[in-house]
């Protein structure tokens, strides 16, 4: 009886929560983008229009050559601050949906791993033992200690017999996170020097940090976004519970470990990059589930998207708010993205 | 084949349910009893060691003995407010957090992570950060965990159903986060460090008026609590069964929801955002006891980890920084939890 | 096609020092419709999720061609041995076709995807579980029976050769209980072995080739349902006297269960 295939192949296009066609909402998304990379590079205390903005990547000589002051803002410190806004957006974006799905918990946020504590312990010992003062190496303390938070928090979970359930995955983490950041206040509250250094590394910032630096890391964000993509079909089927996704052939043990291991590489270089961002993550996770429903293939993308949308609309945001000065990306993410994640949480259909 | 049925099947129809209900009660009694014990304990500690070693002997004689007495000052002043305050401060936390997770049925639900003690903890320090001292960061931190209470509230709309309230709690407590930065980031460093300090939790700055607040609120919201212990029960299960056995599942939870925040509030108004004690009180309590509630048991284990964490403060680490109570709740609370929850998966009987 | 041999030897499973199912010995007939009935709390469930490599047993091991199931690849396992637990759970707002088609997932790989042979798999799923208009709603806006026909049709996209199923009727009406047992019959025809678990006596008589009765943890009887299924294996099975009839079609028990009240 299963060989009478008949015409029932386009139906799961039908299904999307969303009663637009799937390619408008998908131009949408990426105008959006487009839109805030074009506010990112012409918006701040020197305004410029989009137009020139343009001109003043393709034909500088346009301008005035190299040296004019409308080409050394956008080209020194607006394009690197975009790319690094972009490249920090969509990496949260997708570890908050790699992290949601491998937990089963829509409240978990990669900062929920332990990674962002563990990235900030690291900076402090940083500072305030080793006397590092360079952006790059903070932002190697910081990958170093997001991957040791992450791997106490796997070892916690594979030790526990009964495997890694996602209850005690997010426990696990919340406690790492609340042990690590004792030690940090504990080692902060020796050295008001190196306090008065990291209360603005906390906040989150874009700025201040070299593109160069910025791409030297990019390959561990492209491999921790192909260990998430690759997870694609494994996270579809843990939506369906342990037992029918181990009937189904998944290792998930091998599954849980992989995902760990994309989140904590693209949030832990997130972080080392813009210091820790909270909220991007979870809000890309949301938005994008109320955009396309629950298949991974189409989650990821389109939290990446959402994701340095936020990021970068914050950024461009906080520049503007408060003349003369400007209010840091993480403190403006997380004043805009409270109101974003409430009102998606309460226009659901389905009561969470 | 439920966790259920297996149980029952083992006991014996005509004794099983008396007798099960004995031994629930006997090893809910051994174990308040054990924390009693462990508390008072304790006391003999908190009270004779110190700079001016006392014997029990003559701390007893410190307290019952008129004014004059050796001692007296050390033991009535100083010691037996901060032992108090302590142990107050760590039951009305216990109580919140466990409350606030049995009636929300999610473990993420506790007052630290759904915002209470962040608004508490922007408020306060943006008051620092203003000049504010005393009294007025009290007033703000109770202000603000108060208002980031009633904005989770508003914010969940009707039903307040358990894993929306968390996301918008955790939305809360982002945004509170948000304000935190930014009032660090702005104040000099000088309020930035009292700041800072005061973000530990601390109850080293007794005094009675404060433990009779606190105090009073733990004793009023158990007096509550003892009064609907049957509603509060009938929670545990989902709504749809709660409202068959009669009860009335959404009000219940907004008043156990509103003692939960009141409870929080004036904790940490009094002694600052002590780490951890309100999230692991509740799994704590809820594995020292087994079967049934474990309501009675968190605000014990919340006073004896904030007292136990106060003195290990104190007396056991070295150098001249004494590190305040919260400190040592994070750092040695949060390994213990681990422990525990790996230990407990490894016992785990039924597949959750 | 003659599926493989899934068998149980000498099984003890449990859930931590709790055993449930106590050294159980089960050759699951290939090519047949292999029923499992019992009171509950007797093992049913336990053993189908031992049989499923879904519970490691305690002592004893369950074998696929006489190989250790813990020692086979799992992709292997999954395209040999299709599983429905008994309630499972759906992601928020996934279709229809989309939650069938997760039962494809054993026979894809890395590299080559969906296939249109995989639509067509899954469309003959849903048509054989009546589901098929259904395809484009969401999961979570079905009726209890309708989710159940759905979750019978992923199990059956997975095309397993041998197909475990625990309570897939339990919520379904009649007209539902008897379709969905005959699309198993018509998969067992084409040399599928299926095992399942269900509640209702007469049915599993109807349809079982081979009728196993748990108590206890353990199998006290099992072959054929006209001889397995008598009064008194129903009573010590299930502590109920009962009465049996036989179907005057098809010569099956039909059981009749009196209450304490009924007069003998």
């Amino acid at each position: 009886m299963l060989t009478s295939g008949t015409s029932r192949a386009g139906a799961p296009e039908q299904a999307r929560p969303s009663g637009a066609h799937p390619a408008v909402g998908l131009v949408v998304l990426v105008a959006t983008l487009v839109l805030a990379v074009a506010l990112s590079l012409a918006v701040g205390a020197r305004g410029t229009s989009p137009l020139t903005a343009l001109t003043a990547l393709l034909d500088p000589a346009a301008l005035g050559g190299p040296t004019s002051p409308d080409v050394v803002v956008i080209r020194e410190l607006r394009v690197p601050r975009t790319v690094i806004g972009l490249l920090v957006g969509a990496s949260l974006g997708v570890a908050g949906v790699v992290m949601q799905g491998v937990t089963r918990n829509p409240v978990a946020d990669p900062g929920l791993l332990g990674v962002n504590a563990g990235a900030a312990f690291a900076v402090v010992l940083g500072l305030s033992l080793l006397g590092v003062t360079s952006v790059l190496g903070l932002a190697g303390l910081a990958l170093l200690g997001a991957l040791a938070a992450a791997g106490l928090i796997a070892a916690v979970a594979a030790s526990a017999r009964a495997g890694s359930s996602p209850a005690l995955l997010v426990v696990a983490g919340a406690a790492v996170t609340a042990g690590l950041t004792s030690l940090t206040t504990l080692v902060l509250l020796g050295d008001p020097a190196a306090l008065d250094r990291y209360r603005f590394w906390t906040v989150g910032s874009l700025t201040g940090r070299a593109l160069d630096d910025a791409l030297a890391l990019t390959p561990v964000l492209a491999v921790g976004a192909l260990v998430a993509v690759a997870l694609a079909r494994a996270l579809d089927a843990l939506a369906l519970g342990d037992d029918v996704a181990r009937g189904l052939g998944f290792r998930l043990p091998r599954t849980r470990a992989a995902a760990m291991a994309a989140v904590v590489l693209l949030c832990g270089t997130a972080t080392a990059m813009a210091g820790p961002l909270v909220f991007v993550g979870l809000v890309g996770a949301h938005g994008a589930r109320a955009l396309v429903g629950g298949a991974h293939a189409r989650l990821l993308p389109v939290a990446a998207m959402l994701g340095a949308t936020l990021v970068l609309l914050a950024d461009a945001l906080g520049r503007v708010v408060t003349p003369p000065g400007e209010l840091e990306v993480g403190i403006v993410v997380a004043a805009a993205g409270a109101p974003l994640l409430v009102g998606l949480v309460r226009s659901r259909r389905v009561a969470l | 084949m439920t966790a259920a049925a297996v149980q029952v099947g083992e006991v014996d129809r005509a004794t099983g349910l008396p007798e099960l209900r004995r031994s629930d009660r006997r090893r809910g009694l051994l174990v308040v009893a054990c924390l009693g014990v462990g508390l008072v304990g304790l006391a003999v500690v908190a009270l004779s060691v110190g700079a001016v070693a006392l014997s029990p002997g003559q701390v007893v004689e410190a307290l019952v003995g008129g004014p004059g007495t050796e001692g007296r000052f050390v033991v009535t002043g100083l010691r037996l407010p901060r032992f108090a305050l302590g142990a107050v401060v760590g039951a009305a936390l216990g109580l919140a957090g466990a409350l606030l997770q049995s009636v929300v049925r999610n473990p993420l639900a506790s007052p630290d992570i759904v915002g209470l003690t962040g608004g508490a903890s922007a408020a306060a320090v943006l008051a620092i950060s203003l000049g504010a001292t005393g009294r007025a960061v009290e007033g703000a931190a109770l202000v603000g965990a108060l208002g980031a209470a009633v904005a989770v509230f508003a914010l969940s709309g009707r039903g307040v159903t358990g894993t929306r309230f968390v996301v918008v709690g955790v939305a809360v407590a982002f945004l509170a986060q948000g304000f935190l930065g930014y009032a660090l980031t702005r104040a000099s460093l000088t309020q930035a460090e009292s700041a800072w300090f005061w973000l530990v939790g601390s109850v080293g700055t007794a005094a009675w008026a404060d433990v009779g607040r606190v105090g009073g609120t733990v004793l009023a919201a158990g007096a509550l609590l003892g009064l609907a212990h049957r509603p509060l029960g009938a929670l545990a299960l989902d709504d749809d069964t709660a409202r068959a056995v009669g009860a009335r599942p959404v009000g219940t939870r907004v008043g156990a929801i509103t003692l939960s925040s009141a409870l929080a509030a004036v904790a940490v108004a009094v002694a600052g955002p002590v780490a951890f004690v309100a999230f692991v009180s509740g799994p704590i309590a809820r594995r020292l006891r087994g079967r049934g509630p474990a309501l009675v048991t968190a605000p014990l284990v919340g006073a004896v980890v904030v007292v136990a964490a106060d003195l290990a403060a104190q007396h056991l680490v070295p150098g001249s920084l004494s590190p305040p109570a919260g400190l040592v709740t994070g750092a040695l609370g949060a390994p213990f939890l681990v422990w525990l929850l790996v230990r407990g998966e490894q016992k785990k009987e039924l597949p959750a | 096609m003659t599926s493989p041999l899934l068998a149980a030897e000498g099984v003890t499973l449990g859930y931590g020092q709790r055993a449930v199912v106590h050294d159980v010995d089960l050759a699951v007939r290939p090519g047949a419709l292999t029923v499992l009935v019992g009171a509950n709390a007797s093992g049913k469930s336990t053993l189908v999720r031992g049989l499923a490599r879904l519970l490691h047993p305690s002592s004893g091991r369950i074998t696929l061609d006489g190989t250790d199931l813990h020692r086979l690849p799992t992709r292997q396992v999954a395209r040999t041995l299709g599983i429905l637990p008994q309630h499972p759970v759906a992601p928020e707002g996934i279709a229809v076709a989309d939650l069938v088609a997760h039962g494809r997932y054993p026979h894809r790989s890395f590299f080559r995807g969906h296939r249109s042979d995989d639509d067509e798999v899954v469309a003959a799923a849903l048509e054989a579980t009546d589901t098929a208009e259904l395809a484009g709603r969401r999961v979570d806006e079905l009726s209890g029976g309708q989710r159940q026909r759905v979750w019978v049709a992923m199990a059956l996209a997975q095309q397993p050769q041998i197909l475990l199923l625990d309570e897939p009727t339990s919520a379904l009406d009649v007209a539902h209980q008897v379709e969905v047992l005959d699309v198993l019959r018509a998969e067992v025809r084409r040399g599928t072995t299926v095992v399942l678990v269900i509640h209702d006596l007469t049915l599993a008589a109807r349809y079982a080739d081979e009728l196993v009765v748990m108590a206890g943890g353990r199998v006290v009887a099992r072959g054929e349902p006209v001889v397995t299924l008598t009064e008194d294996v129903v009573h010590t099975a299930f502590g109920v006297r009962a009465r049996l009839l036989e179907d005057p079609d098809t010569g099956r028990p039909v059981v009749l269960p009196r209450s304490a009240g009924d007069r003998e």
